[in-house]
């Protein structure tokens, strides 16, 4: 029982690395252009800035294309099966609390097939890190909607268009519990840099979702967002304890609440500043009503608000291993350490002479 | 309050029995299970061997009274040994006219009857479905020895001055059921003395239940009813300091011994289900040694989670029962692929679907050994009795480090909550389990394969230099790289495949046991051991010979069973399935094995099996001497 830590307390102290050290000799087979490798690289940069060994960073996958992810980073490593990243990465870090934990799913992976891993993660806090990719679509079985595809999208298997109405990302992690929930996006260098750093910081899982763009099933799915013509009206780029505005400069607009608390926008030129709603990450309030904060021009709901990238929730909750491993030492310090042979005998027992 | 009565004493003539079946049931609210736990304990304290089989509905509280909610506990204790709970009982007690009407026809005939009268009132008859009382009817005093005792009303004088509340008085008749059964068969009854003292958490209760159960036992040293007392002598059991244990229980042991065995820590993830829960609810208690427990979300987020626990260096266990098997029945396949150490432990319950999920079946047998999609082969274990599920799971642990591959243990319901002594063991004297991580570094990839096991390296996460990436998908036999060459598929299809089949190396020849002559073979497997060689012994009282050969091993199939099989005339496979066993015999070994099937919910009763063993073997040749026959 002692080997486990041994292994981990022996590891020397980690020298500077470098991106290249992350980077694994696997060819990388996503289609050209694919907003994975705009991710990868991103997180083949921040990960030498964490200052973890690259033997104790373990990245963990489900199926999909962006489940491909573990074989390309120069680290530990699990392609598992569809939908149980979440449960695989759970088992490696109640194990083996000392590692840093990657889990890297899709919208299909994660929210569809996996959801209710995903959702009992968050739930649990475990002090992993899940980066979902959100696509809108299923690639890698050729086209398909998914589980966040919009209402009247035309895809594959749904040639009419999809009817199923889809999941809040952000909205769903933080009804789990998430105490840390993001969103950015694979094009923005910087941005997701620094939502990696904050993600990789945060003790509890840390959910990061990713706007990704799939060039060949859901080409510029969030172009309006994310770097289209006025994508600047379109993203809402969150700073705690900093007013939610936004908009080129000049067209500054910000959000406030209207008479019945629903988000309205107003024009910085003619609003008072104080009126304006301050972001603060710890406050549940404000991360629930930016996670209804949405882009999406009909059919359906529509709703025509910017995409509040950024952290949206940040939160202190002691993370599920510690306390598993607290609980131990619990009743471990009550007890004594388990002695088999007065375990075995614990029963009603008898000699036979 | 009383000292309790010593079973020396007592002023009524005792025989001696040499065997008893007792079965106890009631409302399962009634605490019929208790009961049986201690008669039990006491049996057993008593110097007999012993064999239960708790029998219990799937229901928590089914409505009071009805045939819904009866649960029953049944024990043979013996001076001679024991292999089942028994057929049928000789004792019968009951607590209210739903217990009788489900249990009354397997009392044997001139078996004793004994009657909670209370219990037998007009609208509980009504809701067992009877007009009138069925213990008045014609015929009964000539069937059976019916023992009429109002025994709630007795209960409730014997705690009248306590005060209690009348739900906390009717609660306690099932210890002065126990007292009575106790003084019956001359029961020690120190251990249900300290067990009430340990148990209950107040003084009252404590004074409570001892009254009562002291009030059962003068009951029977008083009232005319019972002219007799019996004795149950000790059985020859080899010396040893033993202890009740079920299988449940054990498995969890085992578990726990060998990961420490192997210097690892055990990390047990399961979805509760019956009957696999108890195994979860014991590891969850031993925080101290370490044990690991994850409750899931869901059967495949338990298994997943195990598999990525093997990953990081401890030993993953899961544990179902049928239906949660099929759901990990895919992660199972990723642990195959991923060539990581894995137990699952299936306690096997009546199926398909939620089936009879209290009662025992061994209908998953081949799910385990097949139920995957692709080629996806697995060890499989089956212990045989409540005590081997500690050997067979440890040794579940140890194959599955040695070959990092899954093991699944197929135990059942009847291992699962029935129990046998168990010779307790001593820690020290269980072998070391190698299990060493690999930390070479020269010349490494993550499917390189020993020599011997063909089982490749076990590396975990926080060994600088070995970082490496596993998973579903096929990999490159020579470098360990996702590959989907046609020839290294088929190269690393039958590599797993060896890897299995190589298991049999370490085992020894298997062996029949019965006289040299016999010509019938009965190949068993699982829990249906004991019913075999019950069923067995009663034959050779009758001078018939015939040979049984159990197996342990399901895959792969122990080596020596192709030479063994061909030795005899016939071969019989009884199963609690509609032929699983035999057909892996006919298709491996072209045998005409002939199956003997049963899907009751409840082990082989001996008799049943005999009559059918019979059925195959050659009636004797009569020997005529000296002008009398002779057999």
């Amino acid at each position: 029982m002692s080997e486990i830590t041994e292994t981990t307390t022996t590891t020397a102290p980690a020298a500077k690395l470098s991106r290249k050290e992350f980077v694994s000799d696997q060819d990388v087979r996503w289609c050209p252009g694919c907003g994975d490798y705009a991710i990868l690289a991103q997180v083949q940069k921040v990960m030498p800035e964490l200052g973890v060994p690259r033997e104790n960073v373990v990245f963990v996958s489900g199926i999909g294309c962006s489940s491909r992810f573990p074989y390309y980073m120069n680290t530990y490593g699990f392609h598992g099966i569809h939908g149980r990243a979440p449960a695989i990465a759970s088992g490696i870090k109640i194990a083996r609390p000392d590692l840093s934990v990657w889990i890297v799913t899709g919208d299909g992976d994660g929210l569809s097939i996996g959801g209710n891993h995903l959702i009992h993660l968050l739930r649990r806090n475990l002090d992993v890190n899940v980066l979902l990719f959100n696509n809108e679509i299923y690639g890698l079985t050729k086209g398909q909607y998914s589980p966040t595809s919009r209402v009247g999208q035309k895809t594959k298997s749904s040639p009419y268009g999809v009817v199923d109405n889809p999941f809040d990302t952000a909205a769903l992690a933080l009804g789990a519990g998430a105490t840390f929930v993001a969103r950015t996006v694979d094009v923005d260098q910087k941005h997701l840099q620094s939502v990696l750093h904050r993600a990789a910081a945060h003790t509890g899982t840390s959910f990061v979702e990713i706007l990704q763009n799939c060039p060949i099933f859901n080409d510029g799915v969030f172009s309006d967002v994310t770097d289209g013509e006025g994508h600047e009206n379109r993203q809402l780029l969150l700073e705690h304890g900093k007013p939610m505005v936004f908009g080129p400069e000049n067209d500054r607009k910000g959000i406030r609440l209207g008479p019945g608390m629903e988000p309205e926008i107003v024009r910085m030129d003619s609003t008072k500043a104080d009126e304006i709603l301050v972001h603060d990450e710890r406050n549940d309030a404000i991360a629930f009503f930016l996670a209804s904060l949405a882009w999406q021009p009909g059919p359906g709901i529509e709703r025509l608000f910017p995409v509040p990238l950024g952290v949206l929730r940040a939160v202190e909750r002691p993370s599920y291993e510690r306390s598993v491993y607290q609980q131990i030492e619990a009743v471990t310090r009550k007890r004594g350490p388990g002695d088999f042979d007065e375990l075995f005998a614990s029963g009603d027992s008898w000699t036979v002479s | 309050m009383g000292t309790a009565p010593s079973y020396h004493n007592g002023s009524k003539p005792t025989q001696e029995l040499e065997t008893v079946v007792i079965r106890f049931a009631g409302d399962s609210g009634d605490g019929m299970q208790l009961t049986g736990t201690q008669f039990t304990s006491e049996s057993a304290i008593a110097g007999n061997d012993i064999a239960t089989l708790p029998d219990f509905p799937a229901e928590i509280r089914a409505p009071a009274g009805t045939l819904a909610g009866v649960s029953g506990f049944q024990l043979n204790f013996s001076s001679r040994e024991v292999f089942t709970p028994g057929d049928r009982p000789d004792v019968l007690v009951v607590m209210n006219p739903a217990a009788y009407a489900v249990n009354i026809a397997d009392l044997v005939d001139g078996g004793a009857l004994i009657v909670d009268t209370d219990g037998f009132s007009k609208p509980n008859l009504r809701k067992a479905g009877y007009e009138d009382n069925p213990l008045d009817a014609r015929g009964m005093p000539e069937r059976y020895r019916i023992f009429r005792i109002p025994i709630s009303k007795l209960t409730s004088e014997a705690l009248k001055d306590l005060q209690l509340p009348t739900k906390t008085v009717s609660r306690c008749k099932n210890f002065f059921t126990l007292g009575l059964c106790s003084w019956l068969y001359s029961r020690p009854t120190e251990a249900t003395v300290g067990w009430i003292k340990a148990k209950f958490r107040t003084a009252e209760l404590i004074e409570a239940n001892l009254r009562a159960f002291n009030a059962g036992w003068a009951f029977g040293e008083t009232t005319d009813a019972f002219a007799l007392r019996y004795t149950v002598g000790s059985a020859h059991i080899p010396p040893g300091r033993y202890t009740s244990m079920t299988g449940n229980k054990a498995v969890a042991y085992g578990l726990m011994a060998a990961a420490a065995k192997a210097d690892k820590k055990l990390y047990y993830a399961s979805y509760p289900i019956t009957p696999a829960s108890d195994i979860l609810h014991e590891l969850a208690e031993q925080k101290n040694f370490g044990v690991v427990t994850f409750q899931a979300e869901d059967e495949i987020a338990a298994a997943a989670s195990a598999v990525g626990a093997s990953f990081a260096g401890a030993i993953g266990v899961t544990g179902t029962s049928g239906p949660g098997l099929s759901l990990k029945l895919e992660t199972i396949g990723l642990a195959v692929m991923v060539e990581l150490p894995l137990v699952v432990v299936d306690v096997q319950r009546g199926g398909p679907s939620t089936g009879l999920p209290t009662k025992p079946e061994q209908a998953d047998l081949l799910q385990a050994i097949f139920g995957r999609h692709g080629e996806s082969p697995v060890a499989v274990l089956a212990p045989s009795s409540p005590t081997d599920c500690f050997h067979a799971a440890f040794q579940a642990v140890a194959t599955a480090i040695k070959y990092m591959t899954p093991v699944i243990l197929l135990s059942d319901g009847f291992l699962a909550n029935g129990s046998k002594p168990w010779a307790i063991p001593s820690f020290k004297d269980l072998p070391d389990i190698p299990a060493k991580f690999w930390s070479k570094n020269i010349g490494f990839h993550p499917y390189l394969r020993d020599e011997d096991t063909l089982s490749r390296p076990w590396v975990v996460p926080g060994t600088a230099g070995l970082e490496h990436r596993i998973g579903g998908l096929e990999k490159d036999y020579d470098s360990g790289n996702i590959s989907y060459i046609a020839e290294n598929h088929d190269r690393m299809v039958r590599v797993r495949a060896s890897k299995i089949a190589r298991i049999v190396d370490e085992l020894p020849d298997i062996e029949a046991i019965g006289p040299e002559d016999a010509d019938v073979l009965v190949v068993g497997w699982g829990s249906t051991l004991g019913s075999i060689e019950a069923a067995i012994r009663d034959l050779a009282a009758e001078g018939i010979g015939v040979a049984h050969a159990h197996l342990r091993w399901m895959n792969p199939l122990e080596p020596g069973l192709d030479k063994l099989l061909a030795r005899y005339r016939k071969v019989l496979v009884p199963e609690l399935n509609l032929g699983q066993l035999v057909r892996l015999l006919r298709d491996r070994f072209m045998v005409d094995a002939i199956p003997i099937n049963r899907m009751e919910g409840r082990p082989f009763k001996a008799g049943e099996l005999a009559a059918e063993i019979r059925k195959h073997v050659r009636t004797p040749p009569r020997v005529v001497v000296g002008g009398a026959e002779a057999r």
